[in-house]
Formats: structure tokens, sequence, C-alpha cells
């Protein structure tokens, strides 16, 4: 007997685990392992940032619409992977003389994932819900809205206070989503909306399962079950790619990792444009940065192509400012400051501010940390030297930074489609433009024709870029490997959606 | 025995108490705010403002204070306002997972450290035990995480014997799960097992030098005979502390290989959960480490009078 006493507490143990194991259904909601059938008609695709909740009228963020818009949630209208506004919920619209009302035509014998049909009513419950429910500011651009009148089942007119170009595109992102009267009582946990798929199981920071419906209105999905895998960490997510437990990484945020891939036949790697952009963001309300010739030294002081190929392994492309090539009034403005350290001391030497000390304020994401020891790098070599301040992202950025404008320089990936105006033409935002040169123009091309709004939007760049309001480092890629087989999945991200409808198995 | 225990229970009240107080002020000092992180970029004051109210983080911190631990006191730890769900059966899918990591983990670190441990004890001279030594001071040297990194790519991505990672339930696809279980663990064991060898072989060694274990010699005892007969027992107070302290510290601690193989444990809620400034999430999470660490050293006493007799006697 007493020889065994040291094996007591190894029996304990596996004793212990043998009972939690006895018909325990531990992390049941977390990933399923089960192997893929011979037909495939399913897939899972690993993301990165997960959604903390399913309900984008309440949280912010892109992640919670990257699951959600145009898979379970339809607008009228969506954007396509060339950046144009195509018909969705809606056969087709007019715009009238005075530029003030659409007049929108449905689709008919659409129903949401409830059962219940879709009518215009709904349109008009979704868009004014917008302003009484919504909390985050997107809702803000719905206010042009004065009303929205019911018509017939089918037809349904949008009033707006003043003519706006920017309104029809808005409502291809989450603002535009259509929801259900009978389907909005668990937003946070279950969506109803009239996409081709429904969601079949939903696990925070892990995974959600998207089925497809039978009674869905349009063409069918090729795959009938998609799993969105949220994995927190790239080397993690690319062995589940090689061995097989993800066909696909979208947005991968590791470039160091793709070139084993790009060599080998089993899998395809893309790497397409994103809305999002690398900022260099400087406090144009403080010194140094209040005198626009120092901001202007610190961009001539970048050598962004450099920047691209050693933090980002060379994916990525050059933009000026935060607009993307697929925005309809893209101007290509890079030579406005090219690389040259002589101009940018210069520039210091008659700003009075030579030997600059500063503080950078970076956030804990792998983008932000790979580019700022280069970005600081380039501005010692004209005289500015940069100390690196690690920011705890989100939570401690978003306060420090973002709300108490508590920070000289700093660096973000700023994702959110069309946010020209977001960024600059709001002098509260946390550059702090003065955006007094803009706002007039801005407001002018909204209301004006498409091809006065386009010069009018590239009028507004040109200015911004004049005024050195801020720096772009580089256009973020949205880097995409699949398995060799699976087909369809989108390789641009222009706005948040990840549409999953054209997936197919080869 | 009885004082023992009771006094023992009175202790686990008292921490856990002082926990719940340093927890909840702890969260609430750390710069971040619940409201900004759900509003992101597009937050304005009056949302903010909103938010707060929803969240109930605008009330006074004694209110919210008492409101939680009411809370804990009925075994509820309530809707996390970030994910709109119960938090309990997410802690205990969560903690589940992370028991049969750690557990499975820490028994095959103990029967792989038992004998090895006491061989290299009692043939310190020996070139077999010198051997034992040199290769868990490497053991105990290599992180968790570059085990688990190794491993994948040796077993996973080279000979694709087993998957890199993911979890499936026991009761949805047992086989699947050894499978999942096997390169975890045996990252974790195999680090756990080179320190618990560390530690039998000094226990060995020190109880070898005893008088006793000399007398029992001198009855006519072989070596192993006197060891297994006389030693052993004494010999496992040590380990069995070692033992418990590991356990409550890998709950949290193996959120690194959680991270590598993609294991839904406690570790990585409780990271996410910081990350997203979920309160009430991380504060549920903390608390049942304590309660976890606390019964553990509950029951490691309970076992401390089990294998040593004279320690029912000295209360």
């Amino acid at each position: 007997m007493r020889r065994k006493t040291p094996l007591i507490l190894t029996a304990a143990l596996a004793a212990a685990t043998a009972l939690v194991l006895a018909g325990c259904s531990a992390g049941s909601g977390g990933s399923t392992g089960a192997a893929d059938t011979a037909e495939r008609t399913s897939a899972t695709i690993a993301l990165t940032a997960a959604p903390v909740n399913l309900d984008f009228t309440t949280t912010a963020g892109a992640a919670i619409p990257q699951a959600l818009m145009s898979n379970v949630y339809e607008g009228l209208v969506e954007i396509n992977q060339e950046g144009e506004i195509v018909p969705l919920l809606a056969k087709e619209w007019s715009l009238s003389d005075d530029r003030k009302t659409y007049t929108f035509t449905l689709n008919e014998g659409v129903t949401f994932s409830n059962g219940e049909p879709f009518t215009a009513a709904d349109v008009k419950f979704s868009f004014d819900r917008v302003k009484t429910d919504w909390t985050t500011t997107l809702k803000g651009k719905m206010d042009v809205v004065e009303s929205v009148e019911v018509l017939s089942d089918t037809e349904v007119a949008v009033h707006l206070t003043q003519p706006s170009n920017a309104w029809l595109f808005n409502i291809a992102t989450p603002i535009g989503a259509i929801f259900s009267p009978s389907g909005v009582d668990d937003l946070a946990n279950a969506p109803v909306g009239t996409g081709p798929y429904e969601v079949a199981s939903w696990t925070p920071n892990e995974s959600l399962v998207l089925d497809t419906r039978d009674d869905y209105w349009g063409d069918a999905p090729g795959v009938e079950q998609v799993t969105l895998k949220y994995l927190a960490d790239a080397t993690a997510t690319t062995n589940a790619l090689r061995t097989g437990d993800v066909d696909a990484i979208v947005n991968l945020q590791a470039p160091e990792l793709v070139s084993t891939f790009e060599e080998d036949p089993a899998f395809e790697v893309v790497s397409g444009t994103s809305s999002g952009e690398i900022s260099l963001s400087l406090n144009n309300r403080i010194a140094p940065f209040d005198d626009v010739r120092v901001r202007q030294a610190v961009l001539h002081a970048l050598d962004r192509q450099a920047i691209i190929d050693t933090a980002w392994n060379g994916y990525g492309s050059l933009t000026a400012t935060y607009v993307t090539p697929l925005e309809p009034y893209y101007v290509d403005l890079n030579d406005a400051y090219e690389y040259n350290p002589e101009k940018a001391k210069e520039l210091l030497k008659e700003a009075g501010a030579e030997n600059l000390d500063i503080t950078f304020k970076v956030p804990t994401r792998p983008y932000a940390q790979a580019v700022s020891e280069i970005v600081v790098s380039q501005l010692a070599a004209v005289g500015i030297n940069a100390t690196i301040e690690s920011s705890e992202f989100p939570a401690v950025w978003l306060e420090d930074v973002f709300t108490n404008h508590n920070y000289q320089m700093t660096t973000v990936l700023a994702v959110e489609a069309r946010d020209l105006l977001t960024v600059f033409n709001n002098p509260d935002y946390y550059i702090g433009y003065d955006n007094s040169k803009i706002a007039p123009i801005a407001a002018e091309a909204d209301a004006a024709d498409e091809a006065g709004y386009i010069e009018g939007m590239q009028q507004v760049q040109k200015q911004i870029v004049d005024d050195a309001a801020s720096g772009v480092l580089f256009l973020f890629p949205n880097i995409v490997i699949t398995t060799a087989g699976l087909e369809g999945v989108p390789e641009n991200a222009i706005v948040e959606a990840l549409n999953l409808t054209d997936l197919s198995w080869k | 025995m009885a004082i023992r225990l009771l006094v023992n229970l009175v202790r686990f009240a008292a921490t856990f108490l002082v926990a719940t107080v340093v927890v909840f002020l702890f969260m609430r000092l750390i710069p971040g705010d619940p409201a900004q992180v759900a509003l992101g970029v597009n937050a304005s004051p009056e949302l903010l403002e909103q938010m707060r109210a929803q969240f109930g983080t605008d009330r006074p911190l004694a209110v919210q204070y008492l409101d939680w631990v009411g809370g804990l006191l009925r075994g509820d730890f309530g809707v996390s306002y970030v994910t709109r769900q119960d938090i309990s059966p997410l802690v205990i899918d969560r903690l589940q997972v992370s028991l049969i990591l750690v557990l499975t983990a820490m028994a095959v670190a103990l029967l792989v450290a038992i004998p090895l441990g006491t061989i290299a004890a009692v043939r310190h001279r020996n070139f077999s035990g010198i051997a034992i030594g040199a290769v868990s001071q490497l053991g105990v040297a290599i992180p968790g995480f570059l085990a688990g990194i190794l491993l994948v790519i040796v077993f996973s991505i080279q000979l694709g014997w087993f998957p890199a990672g993911g979890w499936t339930p026991p009761n949805q696809d047992f086989g699947e799960f050894l499978r999942r279980l096997f390169l975890p663990v045996l990252a974790l064991a195999s680090v756990q097992g080179a320190i618990l060898t560390r530690y039998v072989r000094s226990a060995v060694l020190e109880i070898m030098s005893e008088d006793y274990l000399r007398t029992a010699r001198a009855k006519g005892l072989s070596k192993t005979g006197a060891l297994l007969k006389h030693g052993m027992r004494n010999a496992a107070i040590p380990v069995i502390t070692v033992t418990g302290v590991q356990i409550a510290a890998l709950i949290i601690g193996a959120v690194v290989i959680e991270r590598v193989f993609v294991i839904p444990g406690l570790g990585s809620m409780l990271l996410d959960a910081v990350g997203n400034r979920d309160l009430l999430t991380v504060q549920s999470l903390v608390m049942v480490l304590v309660a976890i660490t606390l019964l553990m050293n509950l029951l490691i006493d309970v076992i401390y009078t089990i294998v040593d007799p004279r320690m029912r006697k000295s209360s």
C-alpha cells in the first residue's frame, strides 16, 4: 500500500480528468474540426478581428458588418468589386430633377429569414430606425433624409433635405441595411435579414457559422455553409490553412508569412485593395505640427516605398490621402511631396524647428509596430527625434489619442470606406485639421451633379494635400490566400462587407 | 483536522472578498472606457453618455460593486455588455476546456516526472542520472509556446500526423478531440514534466541523506526498497506543493499555448475581455481563478494530511 502513496495525486488527477471528459461538452460552442466531405458544400474562412456581438447598430467596428452585410443583411443597393453602386433589393431607382428625391422599385418575392415578406414599409422602418435607435455616429449619414414615403408595396420614395451624392453610396454600407420590425428584438445575437445566409451559430471571439436559406429570393450561393473563424495569431492562421482546418485567409496581417504560399501550387495568393489607409496622423492643433511647414517637412522626409518594402514586405500601394483608386473621385497626388530629406531640413529650418523632439504614439497592432521603427529612422535623418510610446489598442488609444487628442504624432489603420470627409471635414476630429477651406467645396460637391461631385471632391483632396493635413504611409493591402479549388473569395475589401455569395468549389 | 479545515474556509472567504474589491477597483483604474471601445472611432460625447448609461458604468462605484458582488453571491456573473450574452455559461464552457488541457498535461507530466526524477536522484552519480538532469534543465529553459510551435512544425506541417490547432468538444467526436488535444498537451507536459522532474529529483536526493533511510538500509532493505517503503511519502510533500501551484498558474498561464493551438480556453477569453474592456467578464474570470487557486490550496492541505500522518496530529 505504502509504495503507492506518491501515485495518489496522479490517480486523483487522472480521475478528475476522466470525470470532466465523461459526457462533457467543453468548448462545444467552439470550432468544429469535422473533416470536409468529398462534395465540399462548406467552406471555412479565417479572419483576424472578431465581432464582439452581432449588432452593428449599437456597436462600432468593421468586424460585424464584415460578416453580416451582403450575407445576412442586404441593402437596396450594394458596392461591387469594382467600387460601383449596383442594384440589390432595389431593382432600379430614379432621381428627381431637383436631385432631392430617390424613387426605388423593389424586387418582389423577397422574404426575411424569419419568414416575413419584405415590402416598402420595411425600408421606411429601417431608415427611420437609424435616426431613433442607432447609437454609432454612422447614423449621421442618414441625417440628410427628410422623410421616407411608401408609395406601394414595391415602391418607396426617399426625400432628402438637400441633394446628396454621398447618400446613395452610404446606403450600400451598414446604415442602409434593411431590417424587419419583427426581427430587431435581439440584434446582438439573432440577426434577421433578407440575405442568402442566416446565422446558424455564433460564439464570441471564436466563430460564426452561416447557413444558406432555402427561401432566398435570389440565386443560391455556391457553398451551403460558411464558417468564419476568428484567429488572433497569424502563425496559427497560416498553420490552419496549411493543414486544411481553414480554406482561406482574408486580410492576413502578417505579410512575412505569405511567401511560402506563393511558391506552393496548392494555394493561391492575391493582394487586393482595401479601403484602409495606414495613416501618419499629425496633431494640427499643437506645436510643432500646427505649422504647415513642419508637416510638409515630415512628408518630404518619408520614403514611403521604402516603408512599404521594409514594414510590409512590399505589399500595399501608395496614396497621398484617404482616397483609394477605386473611389470615383480618386486623383493621383503621390508626387506632391517627393522623398527629399534636404528639402525637409530646409522647411524645418524655415519654421525654426530644427532638432525637434516629439513623441510618436504607436497602437499595439502589428501594422503599427511594423511601420514605427522605419518612420522614426527616416524622421531622425532630417532632425526630428521621435520617441515611440506604445498605446494599447483599442482601449487606451481611443481614449488618449482619439477622444482627448493627447498626442503629437500617431499611426492608425483607417478602414472606413470613403472616409475623406469624416477625417478632414471636421475640426473636432482627432487630427484637428482646419476645414474652413474645404467645407464649402465639399458641401457644394455633394449637392452638385455627378461631374460636379467628382470635380469638387478632387479639389478637396488637393487642398488637403496642399495643407499637408496629415500623412498616409500606404494603402493597406487585402492579402487573401485560398486553397486551390475554392473560388469566389472577394479580392478587394472596398466596403466593410465580405460578400460570401460567390463562393464555390471547382 | 476539523479546526484546520474551518480556519482554511474562513481564510478562503476573506481572501475571496478582498479579491473582489481589488479586481473591481483595478479594472476601473486602468485607462480605457468600455463605452469608448464599443463605439470606436465613431464615438461622440452624447453617444458615449448614452452608452455608459446603458452599460451602467455611469453609476457610483459602490452601487456597481454591490450590484456585481450581489450577483456573484447568487452565482450569477451577469450579462456582458460587450457581447450581450450571459457570462456564466461561457465561463463554464471555457473553464472545462482549460481544465481538460491543464489537468491532462499535469497528469502526463507527473507520470513522466516521478519515475525520471527518482532515477535521476538515485543514480545522480551515474550517466543516466546526469543525463536526465541535463535534459530536464533544458526542458525548464524552453518556453511552452516555443515547444508548441516546434511541435506544430514537425508533427503538423512536415509529417501531417496531427492537426495544427483547433478544438473539438469531446462529446462531438472523441477521436478528433484526442487528436487535437495531443500536441498542446505534449507542449505543456514537456515543460511541466521537466520542472517537476527537477523537484522530484531534489526532493528524493534530500531524503536519501536522511537518518531514517540509513536505518532502513541497515535493517537490510535495498536502496530502492528503502526509498520506496520509507522515502517516497516524505519526498511527495514538496512535489505536491509545486504541482498544486503549477496547476493554478497554468489555468491562465496556458494562454500562450491556447493562442498557438487556437484553443478556446479561459486564458484567451481573459485576454479578449481585457482588450475589449469587458469589465464584468474580466472580473468574473479573475474571481473564478481566485476560487480555483484557493480551492487548490485547500486540496493540497487535505492531501498533505493524507500523505503525512504527522500533519493530522499537529492540529
